[in-house]
């Protein structure tokens, strides 16, 4: 069988605030169908990697490819309409709008008749959400806000969904909810997500490729299944501590790609 | 009590032109947080157009109010596009004295082209008046009133219910997730340019029958109804109405009820103390549209 070619691919992109570098050179690939998910500390140049796929930021190098075209630098709005759908950390709604109104507002990008199936759909998913239906997204709670800011990317029928920090915020339970529903987003609608998680447990359990970034480079790249077992990654990531033979912490316990 | 009927009538005629500059004032900043100090001379623009096709063109007034309002909707879309959308991101400070000197360019041209003497129209209402019993009411203060009022209904209905109404809503509320929602930004952000400007066309429109037009007219008007967007709170379009009235109504009832008892005139003050007093007690205005954001 012929491998396919990568939905997204990312060449070398180096993207600047001001002066300070945010990511210095970082490549990935993105298979359609599957869950990559892009591990790293704060600071690390995780949400600068979404931002300057889904054009919020330009690179000052490198290239962002989408299904085999160039969209490096273009409008954030024109790359959604391509099928890219950014759910942005912080729960990003409109809060004077109703939450339909911003669920609506997702599928502004299409014509009118699908809205209300699509809105039906994303209700199944969120059952919270139709109970809240007329209520200003600015009154929903944190949770309910980021299923909204979900449901919203949902509506626009995305082929790519870039998600930054999901779990943020958000109570053990939901974010076991959080998880469940990006898998069936996955599976059942053939959603290619891309995950940007500080919740490492989380993003290794569902995704099936990671990336490991430090200070704006990717130090390492493997499959999930591999990535969980790596010491390093236990040791960093996951809170697993290795301990010596004294029984005692080794301090100057090292990471080995450095 | 008929003098009292009257004033109130003119009051609210002239609050509504204040409110509707305040209006353009408040659609521009909410979608670009620019707030722009030339809006007083686009009403005057609008006004010179419409006096132009009428009087020099000969055109009808219906028709010319019509071209008068998409043409300073084209002029709304060409500053944008030229000027504004460069100055976005931008230091505020730096905007401003952009709108401030767009503001003496528009008059100076304005008075290179149509002179410094006031020109007035023949509206089709112009020295009618209207009685209700006792009351006579001149026809232009109705006129005002009654247009504002439907102004002010297509507006709401355009923000609640069109597609693009909302999006403009929601732009203005997240511009971030507007562009990630898919929501062309830069045409809600020019299309706000180009509904400020024809509503400053309306409101000078409307003035012409009040007032009569001179290039200057639209400075100290200007300054009266971002007053007006102050007492309503900078951010809400009905707030920026009814702050319009209230500069409106106080300034005609101290000019007629104060001014001729001390011999001088505080009707001009009026409305700049009651913007000091306004920033003192409740800085964010009548209607507040601000809320925290949760975590």
């Amino acid at each position: 069988m012929k491998v396919a070619e990568p939905l997204l691919e990312v060449k070398n992109i180096e993207t600047y605030y001001g002066l300070i570098a945010g990511i210095r050179g970082v490549s990935l690939e993105v298979r359609g169908g599957s869950i990559v998910t892009i591990l790293g500390a704060n600071g690390a140049g995780k949400t600068t990697v979404l931002k300057t796929i889904s054009g919020a930021m330009t690179p000052e190098k490198g290239s962002v490819c989408y299904a085999g075209k160039d969209i490096t630098g273009r409008d954030p709005d024109r790359i959604t309409r391509l099928g890219i759908a950014h759910v942005p950390e912080g729960r990003e709604v409109f809060p004077f709008l109703s939450t339909e109104e911003n669920l609506k507002m997702g599928a502004f990008t299409r014509k009118n008749s699908t809205v209300n199936l699509e809105l039906d759909r994303i209700f199944e998913y969120f059952p919270l959400l139709r109970e809240q239906r007329k209520l200003p997204a600015g009154f929903l709670s944190g949770g309910q806000q980021q299923m909204l800011a979900i449901g919203r990317a949902l509506m626009l029928r995305p082929q790519l969904m870039l998600l930054d920090e999901p779990s943020l915020g958000l109570s053990p339970k939901l974010v076991h909810a959080t998880a469940e529903i990006i898998k069936s987003i996955n599976q059942d609608q053939g959603v290619t997500v891309l995950l940007v998680e500080q919740n490492a447990q989380m993003a290794l359990e569902i995704a099936h490729f990671g990336y490991i970034l430090e200070n704006g480079r990717v130090v390492l790249e493997d499959s999930t299944s591999r990535l969980s077992k790596a010491t390093d990654v236990q040791e960093f990531y996951l809170g697993k501590k290795a301990s010596s033979v004294r029984g005692k912490r080794r301090w100057k316990q090292r990471k080995t790609w450095r | 009590m008929e003098t009292f009927f009257q004033l109130l009538i003119s009051g609210i005629a002239q609050g509504c032109v204040y409110g509707l500059v305040a209006l353009g004032f408040v659609l521009i900043y909410k979608a670009t947080e620019m707030v722009n100090f030339a809006q007083g001379d686009m009403m005057m623009l609008g006004a010179f157009f419409t006096i132009t096709l009428i009087n020099d063109l000969n055109w009808e007034y219906f028709p010319a109010i019509i071209a008068a309002i998409l043409a300073m909707g084209v002029v709304g879309l060409f500053l944008e596009r030229v000027l504004f959308r460069r100055m976005i991101g931008e230091s505020p400070f730096a905007v401003l004295m952009v709108t401030i000197g767009l503001g003496y360019v528009l008059r100076s041209v304005a008075g290179m082209i149509w002179g410094h003497n006031p020109l007035s129209i023949e509206t089709p209402y112009t020295d009618i008046r209207l009685h209700f019993g006792t009351v006579v009411l001149p026809a232009a203060d109705v006129v005002v009133v009654a247009a504002t009022v439907v102004l002010c209904a297509l507006t709401y209905l355009f923000f609640r219910y069109t597609r693009f109404g909302v999006a403009m809503q929601a732009t203005s509320q997240n511009q971030l997730a507007a562009y990630y929602a898919g929501i062309p930004v830069k045409r809600v952000v020019a299309a706000s340019w180009a509904l400020a400007a024809a509503i400053a066309a309306i409101a000078g429109i409307l003035l012409i029958p009040l007032k009569s037009a001179y290039p200057e007219v639209g400075l100290v008007l200007g300054i009266k109804a971002f007053a007006a967007a102050i007492v309503g709170g900078f951010g809400s379009l009905p707030g920026a109405m009814i702050g319009g009235l209230v500069i409106g109504l106080v300034e005609i009832f101290t000019k007629y009820g104060i001014d001729g008892r001390v011999g001088f005139s505080v009707s001009d003050t009026s409305v700049y103390v009651l913007i000091l007093v306004m920033l003192i007690v409740r800085p964010s205005g009548i209607f507040t549209s601000t809320q925290r954001k949760k975590v």
